[in-house]
């Protein structure tokens, strides 16, 4: 369970930022104002206090919310804006879910909180057939666009089948939401502020390894950060690095590993799933001819295997050497072989090498 | 709010209709269907002058078992509710359950138990008088509090605390864990970190022992099914679907409810429109039945009834037990939400407390055997960590075993041996 026992590891140090030209951020959170030093569950509580002062027609709820929840995401909601805004929901995925649909279809702004990303499998069926396809279908009469779902997502440690599981890969696959993952606290804050306030249903997964163990200066203000717009995050010249959430700090030791070899390894983040920016990530490996993608879930129908496919169609004529995927093993998430089953730093740093040695 | 309702429940009587005829509700009401029609779902709809039978039928007859029972118990103070041997049955097992969570605790913090733990320390009355009654062909279903039910079921405590620190002698090999009990040889279909999960897996094991016995005419397979599951999941839909399609086929179930009053932090009485889960029942044509779940004798009396019930192939029933957990949802909950008067209430209520209490005071036992049972279990519970500590972690080849049917699992090289155990595994781009 070695790589991630770090406490207190800064995500924010290292960041370059690359701006697009045509970028649509209202504010980049850069650091203008008041910035506190706090980790990201306590970035995503002032997203969702800002989220609610904002607007009084928005809406905490899932289970155990009132208290703070499991995670402490929601501490103190439910005190300032009182229980009609920020309740807790019988244990219900299904319901949950549904009710946010409807809560959304009549212009309210739905933040629904499920507990562990695992336990969205009841409320599939309402994502997928319901929120997806309600404003398709009702021909743009309804839409449920207030709806944003929260849910932790990923390997914990000790999480085990159930709370430990990356179901970005199912949802990506639906057309009508969008996927948003964040990596530290200051992107959560701004990527949750956008997904709520984006007039489209969005699923927003939160890597829950780093709820306490990411801390970062997180502007205090109200900031957005736009969504589908993947970010650079370290220049290089060798070899692209594609990943989101939790991944990206896994895969940024093995950057840093394979530097002192002297390969120069070029991270982005891709921050929104679905729809997920290909320009930004085909114009780094036009510039590096090898591309590496690295996520949790099983690598079978994993999302890497879109980005893979979208990468060999646009580049392939550029492409030095087959796009290489390293992520969990095709198996149920396990409980005593999580280090096995990871794609750990000295996976990815073994396939950098056989990449850029191809 | 919480108060009134506690008083509500600690004078638990169970409301009756009839005290003196449980009712069975499951006599046809329309003429004897043929034998082959067995499902039941192939019925004729009623007609409307049966309907109002159907209506009476289901107007919430709650048969209050144990007030029958109290009423007998008072009329001959001689005839007690247990013998010695069952008494002291009960006593090993609820001991064991308590001794064992307690030992896990400990486990826990010392650092060779990871992962999720859900401690059942308060409920035992409710495991041991139910599975107690059971037989070996009989299944359990259980939630993620289920070391103690895999126990009473009669799973080693050794493979149970193995699985619990993930050693290949665990129950599941170690792929478990905490809330993943089963057991083929003693019927436990698991453990489910899902709550509700387990409801329809358990409704499926009914209907087999039905298809067994009607089908294939094994004439004597009687076998029962147990599932247990807590208040939150009554607000899940699959609870509702399974009581349904229970009683519809008159399935040998029995829904057993440990409503501890908390779902993590959420209070049954704010989360539910109903907070009695028992009233349930009837709605789909089933009884339902409130028992004193700290009270083992109780929680036995009941279940023999519904255990009954279900192996004579009268059908299901809903049994809410009310109990209490004494610690906190898990062992990373702080348990701050719970008010301190509630847990000291339920606190005095110790089942273990309680039914020493009944033992001594019936000299159904003394001070001497009960110390003795206690010394006994410490020591099996001792032996248990020793197993565990002792026992082999798996081999990594393990974690790709049992994905699928076949057993030696995926990822073999063309040398035969699997890819992962070569040492330049890491290489490349870690397929399997």
């Amino acid at each position: 369970m070695g790589f991630r026992n770090i406490i207190g590891r800064r995500l924010g140090l290292g960041l370059v930022r690359r701006r697009k030209p045509f970028s649509t951020a209202t504010c980049d959170g850069d650091g203008n104002g008041n910035a506190k030093s706090i980790n990201l569950y306590s970035a995503i509580n002032q997203a969702l206090h800002i989220a609610l002062e904002t607007d009084n027609r928005a809406f905490v709820f899932g289970e155990d919310v009132s208290f703070g929840g499991v995670f402490r995401c929601t501490t103190g909601l439910a005190d300032r804006f009182g229980k009609a805004r920020v309740f807790n929901t019988p244990l219900c995925e299904q319901g949950i879910v549904g009710f946010g649909i409807g809560l959304a279809a009549m212009g309210n702004r739905a933040i629904a909180e499920i507990q562990f990303a695992d336990y969205i499998y009841p409320a599939f069926d309402q994502i997928v057939n319901e929120a997806a396809k309600f404003r398709y279908r009702s021909g743009n009469q309804f839409n449920c666009g207030g709806l944003t779902i929260r849910a932790p997502y990923g390997a914990v440690g000790h999480g085990g089948h159930y709370h430990s599981q990356s179901p970005e890969a199912f949802f990506c696959h639906v057309p009508g939401i969008k996927v948003v993952i964040p990596r530290s606290p200051r992107q959560a804050k701004g990527l949750l502020l956008s997904c709520i306030r984006d007039p489209n249903p969005v699923v927003f997964f939160e890597p829950k390894w780093l709820y306490r163990l990411a801390v970062e200066e997180v502007p205090e203000h109200d900031y957005m950060l736009p969504l589908s717009e993947a970010e650079v995050i370290r220049q290089g010249s060798d070899i692209t690095l594609v990943g989101w959430g939790a991944q990206l700090s896994v895969m940024e030791q093995a950057c840093n590993e394979a530097e002192k070899d002297g390969i120069s390894c070029e991270l982005i983040d891709l921050k929104t799933l679905l729809p997920w920016d290909k320009e930004t990530v085909e114009a780094s490996v036009r510039k590096t001819g090898r591309v590496l993608i690295s996520h949790e879930a099983p690598v079978t129908g994993g999302f890497g295997a879109e980005i893979s496919a979208s990468i060999v169609e646009r580049c392939f004529l550029r492409l030095e050497a087959p796009v290489a995927r390293v992520c969990g093993l095709d198996t149920p998430f396990p409980l005593v072989f999580e280090p096995f089953y990871m794609p750990t730093k000295n996976k990815i740093l073994d396939a950098i090498k056989a990449t850029v040695n191809y | 709010m919480n108060s009134a309702s506690c008083a509500a429940k600690i004078s638990t009587q169970p409301f009756s209709l009839n005290p003196t005829s449980p009712a069975s509700h499951d006599r046809p009401l329309v003429s004897p269907k043929p034998a082959s029609l067995f499902l039941g779902s192939t019925r004729k709809l009623r007609l409307s002058s049966s309907s109002k039978l159907n209506l009476h039928r289901r107007s919430g007859t709650v048969v209050a078992v144990s007030d029958v029972v109290k009423q007998k118990k008072s009329k001959s103070t001689h005839s007690l509710l247990i013998t010695k041997e069952e008494g002291l049955e009960l006593y090993e097992d609820m001991i064991l359950g308590r001794a064992f969570e307690d030992m896990c605790a400990q486990m826990y913090y010392r650092g060779k138990m990871f992962g999720f733990v859900h401690l059942y320390n308060g409920q035992e009355a409710v495991s041991t008088g139910f599975i107690k009654l059971l037989k070996q062909q009989d299944s359990v279903v259980s939630t993620y509090r289920d070391h103690v039910h895999a126990l009473s079921k009669g799973v080693p405590a050794r493979a149970v605390m193995s699985e619990l620190f993930g050693k290949t002698t665990g129950c599941c090999r170690g792929q478990g864990g905490s809330m993943h009990m089963f057991s083929r040889e003693h019927n436990l279909l698991g453990g489910f970190a899902f709550i509700g999960e387990g409801i329809p897996v358990a409704t499926g094991a009914a209907f087999t022992s039905k298809y067994k016995r009607e089908v294939l005419k094994e004439a004597d397979c009687d076998h029962v099914t147990l599932a247990f599951f807590g208040d939150g999941t009554c607000n899940n839909g699959q609870f509702f679907e399974c009581l349904n399609m229970a009683a519809l086929w008159k399935l040998r179930i029995v829904f057993v409810v440990e409503n501890n009053l908390w779902a993590i932090g959420m209070s049954h009485l704010r989360a539910t429109s109903d907070p009695q889960i028992y009233k349930k029942g009837p709605a789909f044509g089933m009884p339902g039945i409130h028992v004193d779940g700290m009270d083992v004798l109780k929680v036995r009396e009941v279940a023999k009834e519904a255990i009954g019930r279900a192996r004579r192939g009268e059908g299901p029933t809903l049994v809410e037990c009310e109990t209490y957990r004494f610690r906190g949802h898990s062992l990373a909950d702080p348990d701050e939400l719970r008010d301190p008067a509630e847990k000291a209430h339920y606190a005095a209520r110790d089942p273990i407390t309680a039914l020493k209490k009944y033992l001594i005071e019936n000299s159904l036992a003394s001070e001497a055997d009960l110390k003795a049972i206690d010394k006994k279990i410490d020591e099996v519970v001792e032996d248990a960590v020793e197993f565990a500590d002792e026992s082999p972690v798996p081999s990594q080849s393990q974690l790709l075993e049992n994905v699928f049917a076949d057993p030696k699992g995926f990822g073999i090289g063309p040398d035969g041996r699997y890819r992962c155990e070569d040492p330049k595994f890491t290489e490349g781009t870690a397929h399997v």
